[in-house]
């Protein structure tokens, strides 16, 4: 679905990478390994160079915003302009069940300075998806959240690849890429390989 | 001309009374002003005294390369204050280009239209109207672009992770940096909305002011005034929307990406 060849920019790579339909990949390495940066370059973000298709379709051939639309990056830590959480969400119609399924049913009432840290988390992942995206980049998803919403986070991540996306995701959870059925990428020094045997990781 | 009270040196001498005394009060309260005043205060008399005799030599000149000579030098000293009022500037070139160069087209626009349009002297750059013109609405560009540039800047870089979530969600660069946009604007055109909001009311316009001290008719002075707020809201509006829009333009690229790293790092 998602075809990278030689991705590389001044601080990652070359990386070559293939997501297919319905799949899930993780990454994990130490920080300042690349991944949050190595994941801007596929969304656009950070200038980068190599070649990189969706569903046969170059990158460049597409305007930026059309292939951030489809190739959704949620980073860590999201931004917000808006005061109220509701400016910040187009009226899709599944938005509501998306709100419920992460446990945030009235979210959209709040106020943006009143959010948790995991709250934030997940509203950033909602307002990502309510745009019907093809691929997810997810930079630690459930890093702030508890064991439930963890467990809330999983399942709508497994309901987004069954109906035929993929999703690429960075965690320093060790037991999170078996749960969702991972293959299990290792990075360091800005190079993706195989992720080591477990006796030997940090 | 009629009701015109000429001063003479000794005036003026007396009249820094009131800031001598200023000074010896600093001194003697140990507040550690005397020098700076004392210090812009000579700064001013020289800088007045020079453009008194350099506008008198010009007026009496009455030449074409002069007059434009004092044009460009004004609009030098114009563009080193913008670019040193700037807490975080362009990169390179642009860094002193974009702001000047859009308080320079929306100035000599508005001024041209101003001499050739409304005011007609003969010839139109007949120095006597077109320098003292241009200053003003020179300075009060001037004051707009640099606030309104350093505002964007500062907005976009500390607001990085807000334009970028935009970005992300599909927004255009210029959907993105809208509210950093906004907020520059607004910020760039308070100077000159706040002074026609006051005029009139707390201050008399210093350009008034002299007329009407060297006996115009205040009803006349008023008209001058008048239309010479119009050009400076004009002319500044002109100007803090063009630096904006360039500035936007240079720190973000085709692919809609946010570009910092063409902020001068300090």
């Amino acid at each position: 679905m998602l075809t990278i060849e030689k991705l590389r920019t001044s601080l990652v790579g070359p990386v070559d990478l293939a997501l297919a339909k319905g799949s899930f990949t993780a990454i994990s390495g130490p920080s300042g390994a690349g991944k949050s940066l190595l994941l801007r370059a596929i969304a656009d973000l950070d200038l980068s160079h190599g070649s990189l298709m969706l569903e046969g379709t170059e990158r460049e051939k597409m305007p930026a915003p059309v292939w951030r639309r489809q190739v959704s990056f949620v980073p860590a830590e999201s931004g917000w302009w808006a005061e109220d959480v509701r400016d910040h969400f187009t009226d899709a119609p599944d938005l509501e069940s998306l709100l419920e399924a992460v446990g945030l049913k009235d979210a959209l009432c709040w106020q943006v300075s009143r959010l948790s840290t995991g709250e934030r988390q997940r509203l950033a992942l909602i307002r990502a998806l309510q745009l019907g995206p093809k691929v997810l980049l997810l930079d630690e998803p459930t890093s702030a959240l508890d064991p439930p919403s963890v467990a809330r986070v999983e399942i709508l991540m497994k309901d987004f690849t069954a109906s035929g996306c993929a999703i690429l995701f960075v965690t320093h959870d060790p037991d999170q890429p078996d749960r969702l059925g991972a293959r299990h990428l290792y990075m360091e020094k800005g190079r993706l390989s195989a992720f080591p045997s477990r006796e030997h990781t940090q | 001309m009629n009701g015109y009270l000429a001063l003479t040196y000794w005036d003026l001498a007396a009249a820094s009374v009131f800031l001598i005394l200023n000074a010896i009060f600093s001194i003697a309260l140990n507040l550690g002003l005397a020098r700076t005043l004392i210090v812009s205060a000579l700064r001013m008399t020289v800088q007045l005294v020079l453009v008194g005799l350099i506008l008198k030599a010009i007026f009496f000149a009455g030449s074409l390369w002069w007059t434009l000579l004092a044009a460009a030098v004004m609009a030098a000293f114009a563009a080193r204050e913008i670019r040193a009022r700037q807490k975080r500037r362009l990169d390179g070139f642009w860094g002193v280009g974009l702001g000047a160069g859009a308080m320079l087209l929306a100035g000599s626009l508005v001024t041209l239209y101003a001499l050739a349009g409304l005011i007609r002297p003969e010839p139109v750059w007949q120095p006597q109207y077109a320098l003292p013109l241009f200053g003003m609405i020179l300075g009060n560009t001037m004051t707009g672009v640099s606030l309104g540039l350093d505002t964007l800047h500062t907005a976009l870089a500390q607001g990085k992770r807000e334009v970028e979530a935009r970005l992300l969600l599909g927004g255009t660069r210029w959907e993105a940096t809208r509210p950093a946009l906004r907020q520059a604007l607004r910020s760039g055109f308070t100077p000159i909305i706040n002074a026609m909001a006051a005029t009139g009311v707390v201050s008399l316009p210093g350009m008034m002011t002299g007329q009407i001290l060297s006996g115009v008719d205040p009803r006349e002075a008023v008209k001058y005034q008048l239309m010479i707020m119009f050009l400076l809201g004009g002319a500044t509006g002109l100007g803090v929307l063009g630096a904006t829009f360039a500035s936007i333009w240079r720190l973000t690229d085709t692919r809609h990406r946010l570009r910092l790293d063409r902020l001068d790092k300090r």
